[in-house]
């Protein structure tokens, strides 16, 4: 019998059994509906970290530090690490990893503690820079006001619990002006070598606003392993400085950009605007005992790269250049792992409602010989060989596995969006973000279809087998 | 039309054993017999006594414990599953004393049925369905159903099914066993029209001597599942 010939006369046997096929239907639709509920609980909720985490910075971002510095992540030196003093994280360091192939953006932490002053009102706080990249990060979604116009704006964005300590109505502070206090870094020219460990760093004061000398690396330095060798770097002075800052937004979360990064920061400027400030940091005393303080360095770098596949071989060349990296790829491939048992769990759990509906398939159709044995006699009387009788039992059950699979999709997509629901009216009470908790890609729903179409196929296989072995000749005589 | 000396389909020392419990009967016991292409050859004889099973050997749908059938020069007993259900379902059609019809189907789509297992073009299946519903006179009945026909529409509605995919030979188990004498007579004056237009080769089973002495060629008589008579001699 042709296809389209079997497959109307399985849909007219399904039809003239309407209510017993449709609960057979039905019971498929639970199973599906389960598995997809299941799976797509799983699917979403591993869509929802790996989103988070990749905008978090963390699995695309490589830190580059000096040599020595990561003994604690018990990770051992690079075999390529050349003998004598690390090279040097400086300003050159940082063009060659800009050229890395892969790389796409390169910053320092600029983090320093400072005061800043609201209306002639002084407050302590954590001052970082933020690279522009991190608006994709979705840390900034749903902030008051926006994100800094460019990248040398004269903008800041305040954490809200630092905008709250100003003023409890914070979206007020918007467009209003806030002054930074800061102390810059100004080399001084190097002393004729004693001998000994350098110049001890020396300090002068000025008021704010009088400073004007000479910026320690506003010209370019190519700082090289081993340039400090026989002469040492001098000493640097500090600068009370200040800038009037306009505050654009504040932002609710806190946001991260890479390893450290500019979390813990309160006031938030653009990283361009933050270096170009040199205010003084942790590192400018060790590089003042190292005789470097001429010769700006950085205490790390973050590494941007294009995508967490190409963190390894970007980590390979930098460790080649000579510096220490650290990277959370090892914890990509963990999370990966650890979502595909829990997705497998899932599955199981979801699949056993669907095993237990196939035992309603297997039901259904053996009731279906009993009722339709005349009839298999007959058709057989009429010349259907015993393959054909197997095959229309056989297209039923795929029937009803194929529209209990749809059924059950559309049925677990609604149960998943009802979670959802659920739980953002929950997390909307917490006064918390609203989060996609379920997720049904296309191949779910494809794939779970076509678990209902096999699965149902697989229960019809003893009743098409045992209509297709019925003797017609009993059959016929059968009232 | 009269008897051609051309065999349609022949029994030849055919028999069917079955073992009920301990028992074994001999449904059929070495039977020999032949239809001649073009001839109403009728099977008489009692309840049990083995005709009907004669007739499901010859229409392919049961097996012969030994012996042949020999239908169109091929031994049925030999053919696979498919080729038994092709022999069903091109050279011989089958008409039923309790008549076979799907209920829930109408008399077009009855008729259609055994068009769709020969797996014929559906652009000719309309024409053939109205052919043979022409020729049993149900052309008006077409999306009736066979609940809402009497029992002698209901035969001709059978018999219609059994000549759409034109076979050779039609085999008829007790065709008037369920319908009252007059409505009897109009099937037998039917399939004895059918023989005589179409030059079909027609074995009925009956029990109903007088009405095959009317209508048949040559009757065979059965009795305990041996051949009594094969009418040659009357």
């Amino acid at each position: 019998m042709k296809v389209r010939d079997m497959t109307e006369l399985a849909v007219r046997n399904l039809r003239e059994a309407m209510l017993r096929n449709s609960l057979t239907t039905m019971g498929v639709a639970v199973g599906v509906a389960s598995l997809v509920a299941m799976l797509s609980l799983g699917v979403g909720l591993q869509e929802l970290a790996s989103k988070r985490l990749s905008r978090s910075g963390l699995f695309d971002a490589v830190l580059v530090t000096t040599q020595g510095n990561f003994r604690e992540f018990g990770r051992s030196r690079p075999r390529t690490a050349p003998s004598g003093d690390p090279r040097v994280l400086d300003d050159s360091a940082r063009s060659d990893l800009a050229h890395l192939p892969g790389v796409t953006e390169v910053y320092p932490d600029v983090r320093f503690a400072t005061e800043v002053r609201y209306q002639g009102t002084p407050y302590a706080t954590m001052v970082a820079g933020v690279p522009a990249s991190a608006l994709a990060s979705g840390a900034f979604d749903g902030m008051q006001g926006r994100f800094f116009s460019g990248a040398d704006a004269d903008e800041a964005i305040l954490q809200i619990e630092f905008a709250r300590e100003i003023t409890p109505q914070t979206e007020t502070l918007v467009g209003k002006e806030l002054e930074l206090r800061y102390a810059e870094r100004q080399a001084l020219p190097p002393e004729p070598a004693d001998g000994g460990l350098g110049s001890p760093a020396s300090t002068k004061t000025q008021k704010p606003g009088a400073a004007s000398g000479r910026h320690a690396g506003s010209e370019p330095v190519a700082a090289a392993p081993g340039d400090d060798a026989n002469g040492l770097g001098g000493g640097f002075s500090i600068v009370p400085r200040q800038k009037i800052l306009r505050i654009v937004g504040v932002v609710d979360s806190e946001p991260a950009a890479g390893f450290g990064g500019i979390a813990r920061g309160r006031v938030f400027i653009p990283l361009q605007v933050g270096e170009a400030l040199r205010a003084t940091q942790a590192n400018d005393l060790r590089d003042a005992l190292r005789g470097r303080s001429g010769k700006p360095s950085y205490l790390s770098l973050t590494v941007r790269v294009d995508g967490p596949s190409k963190v390894k071989g970007v980590e390979e060349a930098i460790k080649q250049m000579g510096f220490a990296t650290f990277s959370l790829l090892d914890a990509t491939k963990n999370i990966r792992l650890v979502f595909a048992v829990f997705d497998v769990l899932l599955g199981i759990f979801g699949s056993l409602a669907l095993v237990v509906s196939s035992l309603g398939i297997i039901n259904t159709l053996v009731m279906a010989i009993l009722d339709r044995r005349r009839e298999i006699g007959v058709l057989k009387a009429l010349g259907a060989a015993d393959g054909d009788i197997q095959k229309l039992f056989f297209v039923e059950a795929g029937a009803m596995g194929f529209l209990g699979g749809v059924l059950g999709v559309v049925f677990g997509w609604l149960i998943g969006r009802a979670l959802t629901f659920a739980l953002n009216v929950y997390l909307h009470k917490q006064e918390l973000p609203g989060i996609e908790v379920s997720s049904v890609p296309w191949w779910l729903a494809g794939g779970a279809i076509a678990f209902a179409v096999v699965v149902s196929l697989i229960a019809g296989m003893y009743p098409a087998s045992r209509a297709a072995k019925l003797n017609p000749v009993e059959a016929l005589r059968y009232e | 039309m009269a008897a051609r000396e051309e065999i349609a389909i022949q029994a030849d020392q055919v028999s069917r054993h079955y073992t009920m419990g301990t028992t074994q009967v001999r449904a059929v016991d070495e039977v020999t017999l032949a239809a001649h292409a073009g001839e109403i050859l009728a099977i008489l004889g009692a309840s049990g006594s083995g005709k009907s099973t004669l007739l499901n050997l010859m229409a392919g749908l049961d097996r012969p414990t030994s012996g042949a059938i020999v239908a169109q020069g091929k031994n049925l007993a030999g053919m696979s599953s498919r080729e038994l259900a092709r022999h069903r379902s091109s050279t011989v059609g089958m008409v039923f004393q309790s008549f076979q019809l799907l209920p829930r189907m109408t008399l077009e789509e009855n008729v259609e049925l055994p068009l769709r297992l020969a797996e014929v073009e559906r652009g000719e299946r309309n024409e053939r369905v109205r052919e043979a519903l022409e020729r049993v006179r149900l052309s008006a009945r077409l999306t009736h159903r066979p609940p809402e026909l009497s029992g002698g529409e209901q035969q001709r509605a059978a018999l219609a099914r059994a000549l759409v995919n034109r076979p050779t030979i039609l085999l008829a188990d007790e065709p008037t066993g369920n319908l009252d004498s007059v409505t009897g007579e109009e099937i037998m004056n039917l399939l004895r029209e059918i023989n005589e237009t179409l030059g079909m080769t027609i074995v009925i089973v009956t029990h109903e001597r007088p009405m095959a002495e009317r209508f048949a060629h040559r009757l065979a008589i059965m009795g305990d599942g041996k051949l009594l008579s094969d009418g040659r001699s009357q």
